[in-house]
């Protein structure tokens, strides 16, 4: 296949950036998104330019590094998937792809492609964690059984891989999807109970603190979130919220 | 050859007090302390992330070192299947000595008694630890935890979070070590790299780390350093691991003297996505849990293999009489379930024979037929449907196995674009985990003072196969439950140290060593990119220190390496610059290693004249075809130490005494 790319440039935090076009022949549809970039970039270093820098680690949809914003939507045009479990095969020749980095306030670029999502792994210190000491003379693992629907609901939560697609998603650059699904995690299970409405607390004023936007309920995050995660979490965690302003 | 024998420090007395009563013997260090110690973790997995958040616990100060953007994204995550634990939950006769007894056996009578039996005893608490923290583990309907079996075992107690087994353990410790951030007790350093370690006095006292944003190196003085950086599959090129996994912050160690054990012990997971052509960046495992279920087999004629490569006939029109399952048929004891060396070898083989059916030759069914007649039949059951019909039963079958392997069978989907809901999977093995790593003793120190090695960096465990499900298992094992005591012994010298300064000599010296390195890459201005390099030494390795291996390749491999590696160095082409964000800086500096690396692992190979585990040697295999040790030369860990060359590395050895075990011929028939 041959392709035309568009793709967003930016030497760093301070540039302003832009797009530049790439034109690229002998893309396999076998090819991974990516091994279409590596391939890309593999050009670019032989004709001496500099090649686009982007996340990725794993390339198997489960880190969460990659992130790329293709044709506007957050990971490409499918479904369920991240942009390193995307394929050449879901395009046609000819066709022009723009990619371009998730765009939000909380997440400067680094360069190019790459973002900066620091801000998510502060919300998690701010409280996305069991206070629990690693001390192993915990309770015996089956001293508590967890209903079956309520454990699979909570593994389902936590399955976010952090990626930050939500973010790029949402017209208000809103984390509200990311920051439900650590809290409903929680919020399930038994272990989660007694720092739940502080839990939600100090983790939605982290979030606000970090300069994410309010949610509007578009629904846009959970489409465009390659884990599917649902918005159902956002509702429970509007409501602990609630409930722990009122308690407080 | 002068060969030195090397103390691993195991503690006396019998097998399943030595942990107990060393732990009760070990220095303490007390709280007050604590807090005068400062401690490096160099990577953020089950093993870095664990340990960084029990020695802040405790009160040490942790400064956590990771080049991924978040210390979540850490390869551990990737793991699918599950971990094991003694559990006996299903009552089904597990205990600690059948785990010690399956962990020794299952890594071919080459891994260290006290040390598997300790990661035994220490993994009850790993399940109780982080189902404590909130990790959503599978649960039966009753609410109580749920157990699938493994490759290489006849218990089931591994337990799991669907095929994100991993994932879920390590945003577990990524809590616990976030919790301890937010306490101020870790100082996490992200996008940084270790560039080497630094030596003061003939202890490890820091480290030299590069901003990998900033390109600014930096000094890291420390009490003690630990390395939870993972194992070295990438020196392959194409393997299951990230793409940033690597060897560096290992062989640097290795370089400023600490030994590296069994370099050659490589992992072939049995079970991946096939090669699709030379675009290929990385292999893509399916979890070993698929092989409960599923059945693995080729065609028995060659006329049928041949069709199906070219595409003339389908896997369905095989006949059940026409098929070759071939483990069920080698092995009956354990069948689809033997462990993964024993798998990957006899995929290989009926490969090499004419019999793999993808364009290349190059894979194997793996079947759910029956899995869903048998299921739906359960499920039928279950509903209480009276004399549902064939297709209703295959229907819920398929619903089962949904419920149990979904998100593998979507990801199979994704990437080879082909239904295993309809067509069996093709699968091939690849290199996964690598057994071997930094020496270590019982402390999990490594032959420098003050350095020390955890989970996949280091060697101790697995033998010369890992047993499916251990990774994990060990990991966390390391990381909650053994590195922050035995730290201790070593550390309760340092209270009176006071803080280590990064300005010494040393410091400079190391930081200069690393600055030239960097300056020589970046201004070689060659015409090969990185990845060119990395792929032709991956191609040597797979091919002549892989699945199999024999005296006269290792030997051209060992000078084939070389001379690419002096290539490398005179012909590789570095972009952009030095003080900003470079990747390509970042995957030439590891990539660096890597071509030592590859060179050591061949020359380990080359000397253990045996086949054991993962480690095949043409020249010793069973009439059968079966991997055949040499006890009496053999029987012990091979520590390499560096002297300026890889071809000069001097062996040293520790014996393995099998004193709880009788050492036997592997036998999974
Ligand atoms: S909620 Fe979905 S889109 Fe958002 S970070 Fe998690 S996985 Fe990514
Ligand atoms: S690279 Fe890990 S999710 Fe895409």
């Amino acid at each position: 296949m041959d392709l035309t790319l568009n793709i967003w440039r930016q030497k760093g935090p301070d540039d302003k950036g832009h797009i530049e076009k790439y034109p690229v022949s002998g893309v396999s549809p076998d090819m991974s998104f990516l091994e279409m970039m590596d391939m890309l970039n593999d050009r670019i270093i032989r004709e001496g330019g500099d090649p686009v820098a982007f996340d990725h680690d794993c390339r198997e949809g489960i880190c969460g590094m990659c992130s790329m914003f293709i044709n506007g939507q957050a990971h490409g045009p499918n479904r369920g998937v991240t942009t390193c479990q995307l394929h050449m095969r879901s395009f046609k020749d000819g066709d022009d792809i723009t990619i371009e980095p998730w765009r939000a306030a909380a997440f400067p670029v680094v360069k190019d492609l790459t973002v900066n999502r620091s801000a998510f792994d502060r919300i998690i210190q701010s409280g996305g964690y069991v206070s629990v000491n690693t001390s192993g003379e915990t309770l015996d693992a089956n001293a508590i059984p967890v209903p079956k629907p309520q454990a699979d609901e909570a593994f389902s939560a936590a399955t976010c891989i952090g990626c930050g697609a939500c973010v790029a998603s949402c017209k208000n650059a809103s984390a509200m999807l990311f920051v439900s699904a650590k809290v409903s995690q929680f919020a399930l299970l038994p272990q989660g109970q007694p720092e739940r409405a502080l839990r939600v607390k100090r983790m939605v004023e982290q979030m606000d603190e970090e300069g994410f936007g309010n949610c509007t309920n578009t629904g846009a995050c959970s489409v465009e979130c390659p884990k599917g995660i649902d918005l159902t979490n956002i509702a429970r965690m509007n409501r602990d919220f609630l409930k722990s302003s009122v308690d407080s | 050859m002068n060969i030195e024998m090397i103390d691993s420090k195991i503690p006396e007395g019998p097998l399943k007090d030595k942990w107990t009563s060393h732990k009760s013997k070990i220095n303490l260090v007390n709280p007050a302390n604590k807090r005068l110690i400062d401690v490096i973790m160099v990577g953020t997995g089950l093993a870095g992330s664990s340990a960084a958040a029990s020695l802040a616990e405790m009160g040490y100060n942790v400064k956590a070192f990771c080049f991924q953007d978040s210390p979540r994204r850490a390869h551990s995550i990737a793991a699918q299947g599950g971990i094991n634990a003694a559990k006996n939950y299903q009552n089904d006769g597990d205990s600690v000595y059948r785990l010690f007894y399956d962990t020794i056996k299952g890594g071919d009578y080459r891994s260290r008694e006290a040390n598997v039996h300790r990661l035994a005893e220490v993994s009850t608490s790993i399940i109780d630890q982080c189902v404590a923290q909130g990790v959503p583990f599978a649960r039966e309907y009753g609410g109580l935890l749920d157990n699938r079996s493994f490759g290489g075992v006849q218990v089931s107690r591994t337990f799991y979070a669907k095929g994100q087994t991993g994932q879920q353990l390590l945003l577990g410790a990524y809590s616990a070590l976030s919790r301890q951030i937010s306490k101020g007790k870790v100082e996490m350093c992200t996008r940084h790299e270790m560039m080497d370690v630094v030596m003061v006095d003939g202890k490890c006292r820091g480290i030299i780390a590069r901003n990998l944003v900033t390109g600014e190196l930096e000094r890291h003085a420390a009490h003690a350093v630990v390395l939870a950086s993972g194992g070295y599959g990438n020196v392959f090129f194409l393997s299951t691991n990230a793409m940033g996994s690597n060897v560096s912050a290992s062989w640097k160690a290795h370089k400023k003297g600490a030994f590296m054990a069994n370099p050659s012990f490589t992992q072939i997971h049995p079970t991946c996505i096939p090669v699709s052509g030379e675009h290929q960046s990385k292999l893509t495992l399916m979890s070993e849990s698929l092989r409960n279920d599923g059945r693995i087999w080729v065609p028995a004629k060659k006329d049928d293999a041949e069709g199906i490569r070219n595409g003339s006939i389908k896997a369905s029109e095989i006949a059940e009489d026409d098929r070759d399952y071939y483990l069920e048929r080698r092995y009956p004891a354990f069948g689809n379930l033997v462990p993964r060396d024993v798998a990957s070898r006899a995929a290989k083989e009926r490969c090499d024979a004419g019999f793999g059916v993808n364009e290349t030759g190059e894979a194997v069914f793996l079947d759910y037929a029956s899995a869903f007649e048998r299921y739906g039949k359960t499920e039928a059951s279950i509903r209480g449907l009276k004399s549902p019909s064939a297709a209703e039963i295959i229907v819920l079958g398929k619903q089962v196995v949904k419920a149990k392997y979904g998100n593998l069978f979507d990801m199979y989907k994704q990437i080879a674009a082909d239904d295993p809901y309809e067509t069996p999977m093709k699968i091939y093995p690849a290199v996964h985990y690598t057994m071997g790593g930094l020496w270590v003793d019982y402390n999990l120190m490594t032959s420098v003072p003050g350095l020390y090695a955890t989970g996949e960096a280091n060697f101790s465990d697995h033998g010369a196969n890992r047993l499916g499900a251990s990774a994990l298992m060990q990991g966390l094992a390391d990381g909650y439950f053994v590195l922050p005591y035995t730290i201790g012994d070593y550390l309760s010298n340092d209270i009176r140290t006071g803080e280590i300064s990064p300005d010494s000599p040393e410091f400079e010296l190391a930081e200069k060593e690393v600055k030239e390195r960097i300056d020589a890459l970046m201004n070689n201005n060659g015409t090969r990119t990185v990845d060119d390099f990395h792929r032709r030494l991956g191609r040597i390795m797979w091919n002549k220190c892989g699945m199999s291996r024999n005296a006269e390749d290792l030997k051209s491999a060992i000078e084939e390496i070389r001379v690419l590696r002096q290539e490398f160095w005179a012909d590789v082409r570095v972009p952009g610059a030095i003080d900003e964000f470079n990747p390509e800086l970042d995957k030439a500096m590891r990539v660096s290693d890597f071509l030592e690396l590859g060179e050591l692992m061949c020359i380990d190979a080359l000397d253990r004249e045996e086949s054991c585990g993962g480690h095949f040697r043409e020249e010793h295999q069973t009439p059968e075809g079966e991997a055949l040790r040499h006890d009496e030369e053999f029987a012990f860990v091979s520590a390499w130490e560096f002297t300026g060359d890889p071809k000069e590395s001097r062996l040293h050895r520790e014996d393995l005494a099998f004193e709880n075990i009788e050492v036997k011929q592997r036998s999974y028939k």
